[in-house]
């Protein structure tokens, strides 16, 4: 499931945070799809995301699923970007989780996601982390 | 469309299994539906499993379980959307009767969990959510689900107290159902001293990793008359399916359960009924919050009352609408397959005044919501006796 083939086509997404903008209403899609679920566009330009943005919502996972163990406890957030997107994703470098917060700015950085799953990948991505530390 | 009744219900008892494979659970809560119905026989077999393959190695599940009952040949069909895939075979068998396609249906729901460990668990409940953009980060369900609870205790105040007494009130009502996974009394204290999971939620805000299954036997309203002679008919007046995003990140609001609000529209509008008409609901409690946000989404509360009203005991077993007398997931217990059909079986169970301890007295209107990931998907069904 977490295959190499999986990684390597995630790349352009995964590493370089690459989106799809409709030509039609502007709207960025992320992950990139074959048709705008906002005007049913079809056609897309390519378009980075920007790395700012700030905390929707999160935890802290105390109970990890297989592949994570390591990691606990792992925290998460909804992070919505400067330009509306929102994704999921772990906060790095969080020394007091009771110190997260709706509303905290983040910026997202290239780190490593997880490593010690069957297929032996190291895959990589990016995290948040408070804007500024 | 012809009008739909429920002639039969079958249980397995529900908890950690660990003698009985898959097949005998549902042939158990099969065999006791088709007795109850008094029938021997039926047009099509439906099956909600969301994830026999991860769980015990098993698919092709529908053939397999038909033969389980001596029933080869004997049209069988497994639908599945995650935890909501119990709620979608009651949909589905409920189609086939009401456009006439078949005049009788063993409608069943199954999952055996215990045959894999906890992690394992949890990575296929996980298969529920995005794996590529929400799975690939490690998040689990009740990640998920920690994540809701945080914006709704900060946009409506929701407190952490209140989301204990969701857990305190279904185990209350589970200590009086002989089929439930725990009988077991706790209180507010218990739920909040309990093992942090995911926070804010802890390991009595969330339901089991259960084995089970349950069944129904559905039939035309003029038949099951035949059948029951002079007994009350349980009739499904109402049935709504609708989806939202599975992706947290793609849905607009993330305080309310969309597609739960849709499917509850959809079985008020089929039904005539309005929130105020209903006298019980089971509503899917996977996590605490989940109760309280769908007893909102299905309008028996205002946005962000849901907590409050949990608290006041407007939803305990005599209160002003009682939700999941049964248990609930929380208490009864959480075999995902089987859960959208035990819970419209506790509202025939209750509508047909054979709740025992539990029983809501003159309960004629009582409605089931399943739900699928983290509200990606619902199933209601409003049901009514005749």
């Amino acid at each position: 499931m977490f295959s190499p083939a999986r990684a390597w086509r995630e790349f352009p997404q995964r590493y370089r945070l690459e989106a799809a903008k409709c030509s039609g209403c502007s709207k960025i899609l992320y992950p990139p799809r074959l048709v705008c679920p906002e005007c049913g566009g079809r056609k897309f330009t390519q378009e980075a995301l920007p790395r700012d943005g700030k905390v929707v919502t999160y935890t802290v996972i105390r109970v990890p699923p297989a592949g994570f163990t390591e990691q606990t406890p792992l925290p998460l957030a909804l992070v919505e970007l400067t330009n509306g997107v929102r994704l999921m994703v772990q906060i790095g470098d969080v020394e007091d989780p009771e110190s997260l917060e709706i509303g905290m700015p983040v910026r997202l950085e290239f780190r490593r996601i997880s490593w010690d799953g069957e297929a032996g990948v190291i895959f990589y991505g990016h995290k948040a982390v408070r804007a500024g530390s | 469309m012809r009008d739909v009744a429920v002639i039969g219900i079958g249980m397995t008892s529900f908890g950690e299994l660990w003698e009985t494979p898959l097949r005998s659970l549902w042939a158990e809560a099969a065999l006791a539906a088709l007795d109850n119905a008094g029938v021997d026989s039926v047009d099509l077999i439906t099956i909600g499993c969301m994830s026999s393959g991860l769980f015990t190695g098993q698919e092709h599940l529908a053939s397999l379980l038909a033969d389980e009952l001596g029933m080869a040949g004997v049209p069988a069909a497994r639908v599945e959307s995650a935890c909501a895939s119990g709620g979608l075979a009651v949909r589905a068998g409920f189609a086939e009767v009401a456009s006439g396609l078949c005049d009788t249906v063993l409608v069943t729901g199954v999952e055996k969990m215990t045959d894999v460990d906890g992690a394992d668990a949890t990575y296929a409940l996980g298969t529920a959510a995005d794996a590529e953009w929400e799975g690939f980060h490690g998040v689990t369900f009740p990640g998920l689900y920690a994540m809701l609870a945080r914006v709704h205790m900060q946009k409506y105040g929701t407190t952490r107290e209140q989301l204990a007494h969701v857990a305190v009130k279904n185990h209350a009502n589970g200590l009086l159902n002989e089929h439930a996974q725990y009988h077991l009394q706790i209180g507010v204290e218990d739920v909040l001293d309990s093992t942090a999971v995911a926070d804010p939620l802890n390991l009595f805000d969330c339901s089991p990793v259960t084995d089970g299954a349950a069944a129904l036997v559905l039939t035309t309203v003029e038949r099951a008359r035949e059948i029951a002679g002079d007994k009350p008919v349980v009739v499904i007046t109402g049935s709504g399916l609708a989806t939202d995003t599975v992706t947290l990140a793609n849905r607009g609001e993330i305080a309310e359960l969309g597609a739960v609000k849709l499917a509850g529209e959809r079985a008020y509008a089929m039904s005539g009924r309005k929130p105020e008409d209903i006298h019980l609901v089971e509503v899917h409690d996977c996590f605490t919050i989940a109760e309280i946000m769908a007893t909102e989404a299905l309008g028996f509360f205002d946005l962000g009352f849901g907590g409050s009203a949990v608290e006041k005991g407007l939803t305990s077993l005599q209160g002003k609408i009682p939700v999941n007398t049964s248990g609930g997931l929380k208490s009864k217990g959480h075999p995902v397959g089987a859960t959208g059909v035990a819970q419209v079986l506790e509202i025939v169970t209750q509508l047909r005044g054979e709740a025992g301890q539990r029983q809501v007295q003159g309960a004629k209107i009582g409605m089931a919501q399943n739900m699928g990931g983290s509200g990606g998907s619902s199933v209601v069904h409003i049901l009514e006796v005749v």
